[in-house]
C-alpha cells in the first residue's frame, strides 16, 4: 500500500469542526457584531463591581432625580444621572447586567436539560410516555406566555429564583418538540440501527450516539432561547412579578417609572436602552449561529 | 375532512381538561387561608366559617370539589370576583371587547407593514434598503414592548402631545352606552362630532406597540418566503413572457409566498393576548390583560383563576379554529396526518 500512499496528493490541513463553523460564521458580519457586544456584555456582568462608580443600592441624600453628566444641572459624578431614590443609574445598570444574564443563562441552561431529557424519552419510549409528554408541551403552549408564568408566579410569589422557574417552564416546551423531532429522524437512520445491532444500551444509544447528532438545532434554540428569557424575564420585573426591589434588574427598574416620563426620561431610557441592546445582539449571534451550524435553516 | 376536523378537536380536549385542572389548582395552592383567599373576608368566626366551607363544598372530597369545578364551568360559572362581587364572566365579556380592538388594530398594522417591507427587502435583496429593512425588523422582533409604549408616550404624548397617555376616549368630554363594545364602531353610532378620531387617537400607539413584535416577525418571514419563490421556474417564466416586475412579483410570487405568512400571522395570536398584558398595562387600556394584572395585585384570586381559564381556552379555541381553516385551504395539511 506505501504506493498508494506516495500517489495521494498531499494532504490539505483539514480544517477541524471549530474552524469551519468560525470561518463560516465570521463572514456574517451582524454575527460577529453581536458577538463582540455580548462578550462586552458578559464581562461588564463579571466585573460589575469594579466597573461601577457607586453601589448599585446605595440612595444619595439630596441626590435624587439628576439628570446624566452631560445635561444641564448633571453631576460628573453621576454619569447616567440618579434614580428617584437618588441612586446611581450607571451602577444600577452595570449590575443589572448581571441579573438579566444570571436569568437567560439559567433558564437556557435548565430548560435545555430538562428538555432534552424529556424530548430523548419521548423519542426513546414513544407510546403513552411521548403521548403524556407531548400533550404536557401542548398545554404549555396553548396559555400565552406571559399569562402561564403570571400564574406560576402567583402561585410561589415574586422573586428572582422563581421568575427563573416560570420563564423556564414556558420554554421548555421548544426544546422538547425540537429534540424530540431531531431524535426521532436521527433514529431511523442506519447508523442508528448499526448500533443497535452492535447490543448498545438504549440510554447509551440516546445519549451517545442520537444526541450529538441533535445538537446544532439545540445550540441554535439555547442562544436565542437566552434573549427571549432576558425579555420575557424583564416583562415580568415591569409588571413587579419578577425581581423585587431594590435588586437592580433592568425591567423592574422601568416598573416605577411612569410617573417620572416627562419630568425625568433618563430614568425610562437607559435600563429599556439595555435590555435592548442586550437582546439585539444576542439574537444577532444567535442568527449567525444558525446560519453557520444549520444550513438547512439559513435564511439566505 | 369531517373526520379531520373531529380528530383534530378531539385532541384539544385533553388540553382543556388539563387546563381545568391547572386553574382548579391553583387557587388551592395560592398562600393563605382557603376561605380567606377565596371570600376576602378576614376574623370569620368558627360558625361562619364551617357554613361557608359548607356552602363552597370544601368539606367535600377533592375529586368531588374538581368534578363540581367543571360542571359548574360547563355551566358558564367561572367563579366571582372577591372585590366586584360581580360574575367574572360578566366582567370578562365587559372588558374582552376592548382587547380584540385593540389586537384586530395591531395585527392591521403589522401585516399592512409587515408584508410590504418584507417583498421590498427580498427583492432589493442585498441593498441597504433590505439591510435597513431587516435590522429595523431584528430590533423590532427584539424590543420590550413595554420599554417601547413608555418611550411612544414620552415622544407623542409628553413631547409633542399629539396622543392621550391612556384610556380608550376621552371620558370627560364623550360618553355613550356601548352597543358593540369596538370604541371605534360605538364612537360612529353614537354621532357625536369628533368620537371617532378621538377614539383613533387613543388607539394609536398601543396598536403601535401591540403590532410591533408581529410585524417585525412578518418582514422576516415574508422575506424569507419571497426569496424562495423568486427562485421558482414560474417566477422566471412569467418574467419571460414579459410581464411587467409589479404583476411578476405582485401576482404570481407574493401570492404563493403568502402560504407561510399567513400560517405565521396565526401563530401570532398567543404572542397577541402576552403583548396585551403588558401593553394594557402601559396605557390603561381598560382590557382583559389589564384586568389579570390588577386582579392579582387585589389577591382577587377567583377573578384570576376565572381570567386565566377564558383566556387559555379562548386561544386554544382559536388555534383550533385556524388549525381547521388551514386544512380547508391546504388539504396537504389534510392529508399529512
Amino acid at each position: 500500500m506505501p504506493a498508494d500512499v506516495a500517489l495521494s496528493p498531499p494532504r490539505q490541513a483539514q480544517p477541524g469542526p471549530l474552524l469551519e463553523f468560525w470561518r463560516s460564521f465570521r463572514e456574517n458580519r451582524g454575527a460577529v457584531i453581536g458577538l463582540v457586544i455580548v462578550i462586552v456584555i458578559c464581562l461588564v456582568a463579571l466585573f460589575a463591581p469594579l466597573l461601577a462608580p457607586h453601589s448599585p443600592i446605595e440612595q444619595f441624600r439630596g441626590f435624587a432625580k439628576l439628570p446624566p453628566a452631560w445635561v444641564e444641572g448633571g453631576d460628573p459624578r453621576f454619569l447616567l444621572g440618579t434614580d428617584p431614590l437618588g441612586r446611581d443609574m450607571l451602577s444600577r445598570i452595570l449590575y443589572g447586567a448581571r441579573i438579566s444574564l444570571f436569568i437567560g443563562l439559567s433558564v437556557m441552561v435548565v430548560s435545555a436539560v430538562v428538555g432534552v431529557a424529556l424530548g430523548l424519552a419521548a423519542a426513546a419510549f414513544g407510546g403513552i410516555v411521548d403521548v403524556v409528554i407531548l400533550r404536557i408541551m401542548d398545554l404549555i403552549v396553548a396559555i400565552p406566555s406571559l399569562v402561564l408564568a403570571i400564574l406560576i408566579i402567583a402561585v410561589i410569589g415574586p422573586n428572582l429564583t422563581n421568575t427563573i422557574v416560570a420563564v423556564t417552564i414556558v420554554y421548555l416546551p421548544r426544546y422538547v418538540r425540537l429534540i424530540r423531532a431531531s431524535a426521532l429522524s436521527e433514529l431511523s437512520r442506519d447508523y442508528v440501527t448499526a448500533a443497535r445491532v452492535a447490543g448498545v444500551g438504549k440510554l447509551r444509544l440516546m445519549l451517545a450516539t442520537v444526541l450529538p447528532n441533535c445538537l446544532a438545532p439545540l445550540i441554535v434554540q439555547a442562544a436565542l432561547g437566552v434573549s427571549d428569557a432576558i425579555l420575557e424575564a424583564a416583562g415580568l420585573g415591569f409588571l413587579g412579578l419578577g425581581a423585587q426591589p431594590p435588586t437592580p434588574e433592568w425591567g423592574a427598574m422601568l416598573a416605577d417609572s411612569r410617573e417620572f416620563i416627562l419630568a425625568a426620561p433618563w430614568i425610562v431610557t437607559f435600563p429599556g436602552l439595555a435590555i435592548l441592546i442586550t437582546v439585539v445582539s444576542i439574537n444577532l449571534f444567535g442568527d449567525g449561529l444558525r446560519d453557520a451550524l444549520d444550513p438547512r435553516l439559513k435564511r439566505s | 375532512m369531517l373526520g379531520f376536523i373531529l380528530r383534530r378537536a378531539a385532541i384539544t380536549l385533553p388540553t382543556f381538561l388539563a387546563l381545568m385542572f391547572i386553574t382548579f389548582m391553583l387557587i388551592r395552592l395560592v398562600p393563605g387561608d382557603p376561605i380567606e383567599v377565596r371570600r376576602g373576608e378576614r376574623g370569620i368566626s368558627p360558625e361562619r366559617l364551617e357554613m361557608l366551607r359548607h356552602e363552597m363544598g370544601l368539606d367535600q372530597p377533592v375529586w368531588r370539589q374538581f368534578l363540581d369545578y367543571v360542571w359548574n364551568i360547563l355551566h358558564g360559572d367561572f367563579g366571582t370576583s372577591i372585590i366586584s362581587h360581580e360574575k367574572v364572566v360578566t366582567e370578562f365579556l365587559t372588558l374582552f371587547p376592548a382587547t380584540i380592538e385593540l389586537s384586530l388594530a395591531a395585527m392591521l398594522l403589522a401585516v399592512v407593514l409587515g408584508i410590504p417591507a418584507g417583498v421590498i427587502a427580498a427583492v432589493r435583496r442585498g441593498t441597504p434598503y433590505d439591510q435597513a429593512l431587516m435590522g429595523a425588523a431584528l430590533t423590532g422582533y427584539s424590543m420590550p414592548i413595554f420599554w417601547w409604549g413608555l418611550l411612544l408616550i414620552m415622544f407623542f404624548s409628553g413631547y409633542l402631545g399629539w396622543t392621550p397617555v391612556s384610556g380608550r376616549i376621552d371620558l370627560i368630554k364623550y360618553y355613550f352606552e356601548p352597543v358593540t363594545g369596538f370604541m371605534l364602531i360605538d364612537s360612529l353610532l353614537s354621532d357625536q362630532e369628533g368620537a371617532f378620531l378621538d377614539a383613533l387617537r387613543h388607539l394609536i400607539l398601543p396598536a403601535i406597540v401591540l403590532g410591533t413584535i408581529p410585524l417585525a416577525v412578518i418582514a422576516r418571514m415574508t422575506r424569507s418566503s419571497m426569496l424562495e419563490v423568486l427562485e421558482e421556474d414560474y417566477v422566471r417564466t412569467a418574467r419571460a413572457k414579459g410581464l411587467s416586475p409589479f404583476r411578476v412579483i405582485g401576482i404570481h410570487a407574493l401570492r404563493n409566498a403568502l402560504i407561510p405568512v399567513v400560517t405565521t400571522i396565526g401563530l401570532q395570536i398567543t404572542t397577541l393576548m402576552a403583548g396585551a398584558v403588558l401593553t394594557e398595562t402601559i396605557f390603561s387600556w381598560p382590557g382583559v390583560g389589564n384586568w389579570l394584572i390588577e386582579s392579582i395585585s387585589r389577591r382577587d384570586y377567583p377573578a384570576l383563576q376565572g381570567g386565566i381559564l377564558l383566556i387559555s381556552g379562548i386561544v386554544i379555541f382559536l388555534n383550533l379554529l385556524i388549525d381547521m381553516l388551514y386544512s380547508i385551504i391546504n388539504p396537504r395539511i389534510r392529508h399529512a396526518r
